[in-house]
């Protein structure tokens, strides 16, 4: 009994003074709840952790040893992003600078020219605004497989596909990815811009100063964010592609980018774990460096609708 | 080419892309009477309206169309091809697993979003926690499909196993299992990798949703003995309907239009082929036009009622 007094009056004390906010959090994060998210967490790291490890084994180990056992008996070497890179057979050192080549205009030119048909949609005034926008927001619905077949004979036909055509054939992932864009992106970015308030446009046109300016010195500094928002979109989805580079790339290696040439390694020697671990955390780097920088703009985006399939 | 060209190739093309930009821009910044304004607003929205005229409207129109001729090209067929797409029996396999894709993917990714990000609400590491779960969205599918193909790696019982699935598996006494060669389980082995990817978009958007939910009725809920499980069921998941359901209607339709993880982990070969693979496969494999473009149009005939039922719930969300 002489103890229990004591006790009693300090858990008095403690709820006495704990505010409602705690109690609610105490509540949420039961040892349950925690051990449960800890194994999901667990559970979805795991699968990447396993191909890095792998990544840094010797070739020998990896086929003689689970990763797992790498953890205590150590052995590391760089040996296998030295040949990813390098060697002769398999060189991703050139996909990775494909895959910048096409990514950089690919994620550029449709932002421009979204950045300048959403300012159109929200500001100007000319007949069938309403319409075109509609229409515009309503391909959005059109898979990008539906498109591919006809827009393939088309480039053949003009000479825009094939190594011999202007580019080396880049013009053709160029101008897909782009067109590929455009819908979300017009949507988006006039969603964005149309918040801008009226009032901001009204007074500088009534300083005299024409929709050109109004465009650049306004609003492109005004729609900084937005346009960060889905480019970073339009980076991760461009990289990370395969159909449209598969596509139109025309099937040359030339020209194809990282994910066209993981995938055919992994076709050809599925069982060389040195090579395919290295590679594919050679195809990671970028966009992981990039989404980890901007994650905040990226979940902006994401919130704004910028979903994309 | 050597890298040094490509990179010129590159330079070039965004220089000239620009330059025509700001000569657009310079010619019509000038211009103020009511048909100027007309001349500039056509500058600002023709650029973009000719690339989708071309690039998207007419070919959209000529796939549909070519859906209802033969495999060149050449004769008309009517509703032939599909017909093939729901009688032959390679076909009705690549249907099932679509159809297992689509319901599964959607379901179980949200799910799981919404469980995790209920748990790791407010709690202390919460931004390493969600971070840990999001990681795959910026992962490649065919990246995604290599770390998973080394999961599900296989190898006799008797021999040492460097796929961590089999690992434990073998490691709890049983025989261990090909989980890509065993039709039809390996449809839904390939179907984790896609849940795998999806769930962290479920759990940012749905994290965002749980967040917006006002506190005074969380608070009433508690005063009136809400806790735990209940509060979950009777409060969240109520408060964050519309969020749910465009999260489900958008990882549906990219699954539906997913084919990287099929061709990368099988090549569509053991049965698991889905839609949007097989178009590829008819089309650049066996070289019939007809029956890829039957297939394509039927991605859009099933994208389509997903696309603006999901349209209309992102709009009244908007609305709020």
């Amino acid at each position: 009994m002489s103890t229990a007094i004591p006790e009693q009056k300090g858990v008095e004390a403690v709820v006495a003074q704990e505010p409602v906010t705690a109690t609610a959090k105490r509540a949420l994060s039961s040892p349950w709840a925690s051990l449960a998210a800890i194994i999901i967490a667990v559970l979805w790291t795991i699968p990447t952790f396993g191909l890095l490890v792998t990544s840094f084994r010797p070739e020998s180990a990896i086929t003689t040893s689970g990763w797992w056992t790498a953890l205590w008996n150590g052995g590391w070497t760089l040996d296998n992003y030295d040949q990813v890179l390098n060697g002769s057979d398999t060189n991703l050192g050139t996909y990775f600078v494909n895959s910048m080549v096409i990514t950089i205009p690919s994620v550029l030119i449709p932002i421009s020219i979204a950045v300048m048909a959403a300012y159109a949609f929200a500001w100007m005034k000319f007949p069938g605004r309403d319409f075109l926008f509609v229409a515009i927001f309503a391909l959005q619905i059109v898979p990008i497989q539906v498109t591919m077949i006809p827009l393939l004979k088309l480039y053949v036909n003009q000479g825009f596909a094939g190594s011999d055509a202007p580019g080396g054939g880049f013009y053709t992932i160029w101008l897909s990815h782009s067109i590929f864009a455009l819908p979300l992106a017009i949507y988006l970015l006039h969603n964005f811009m149309s918040q801008i308030p009226g009032e901001l446009i009204e007074s500088a046109r009534v300083d005299g100063a024409a929709h050109v300016q109004i465009f650049t010195r306004i609003m492109l500094p005004l729609m900084a964010p937005a346009i960060a928002a889905f480019g970073i979109f339009q980076f991760l989805w461009v990289w990370n592609d395969l159909l449209v580079a598969l596509v139109f790339g025309g099937g040359s290696l030339e020209i194809s980018p990282l994910t066209v040439r993981l995938a055919e390694l992994s076709g050809t020697r599925g069982n060389d774990w040195f090579l395919l671990s290295a590679g594919a955390f050679v195809s990671l780097v970028i966009p992981l460096i990039v989404f980890l920088s901007l994650q905040r703009y990226f979940v902006r985006g994401l919130l704004a609708g910028s979903v994309k399939g | 080419m050597s890298t040094g060209e490509k990179f010129i190739q590159m330079v070039i093309a965004i220089a000239v892309f620009f330059a025509v930009v700001a000569v657009i821009l310079l010619l019509t910044q000038r211009l103020r009477s009511r048909r100027g304004e007309l001349v500039q607003s056509a500058a600002f929205v023709l650029p973009a309206l000719a690339l989708i005229g071309v690039g998207l409207l007419y070919p959209a129109v000529t796939t549909i169309y070519q859906s209802f001729l033969d495999r060149s090209g050449d004769a008309a067929v009517g509703f032939d091809n599909y017909k093939t797409i729901f009688t032959d029996s390679d076909q009705l396999i690549v249907l099932r697993n679509t159809a297992a894709w689509v319901i599964l993917v959607p379901i179980l990714s949200t799910v799981i979003g919404l469980v995790y990000a209920v748990l790791v609400d407010r709690s202390r590491f919460e931004k390493v926690a969600k971070a840990l779960i999001f990681l795959p969205m910026a992962i490649s599918l065919v990246g995604a499909s290599i770390i998973w193909r080394f999961v599900y790696d296989y190898h006799d019982k008797s021999q040492t196993q460097i796929g961590i699935a089999n690992a434990v598996i073998k490691g709890l006494g049983f025989d261990t299992y090909k989980f890509i060669l065993n039709d039809p389980w390996n449809t839904i082995f390939l179907i984790i990798v896609m849940i795998w990817v999806q769930a962290g978009f479920a759990m940012v958007i749905l994290s965002a949703s749980i967040k917006a939910i006002p506190d005074d009725i969380v608070e009433a809920a508690r005063l009136d003995g809400v806790g735990g499980f209940r509060m979950f069921r009777y409060i969240t998941v109520p408060s964050i309907r519309p969020s749910l359901i465009v999260v489900l209607t958008t990882i549906s339709i990219t699954t539906l239009k997913a084919f990287d993880i099929v061709r990368t982990m099988t090549g569509g070969n053991f049965d698991t082929s889905v839609l949007a693979y097989q178009f590829y496969r008819e089309y650049f494999v066996s070289a019939n036009q007809g029956l890829a473009t039957a297939i394509a149009t039927l991605i859009f005939v099933l994208v389509m009622p997903i696309v603006i039922y999901n349209v209309r719930q992102m709009r009244k969300l908007e609305a709020r």
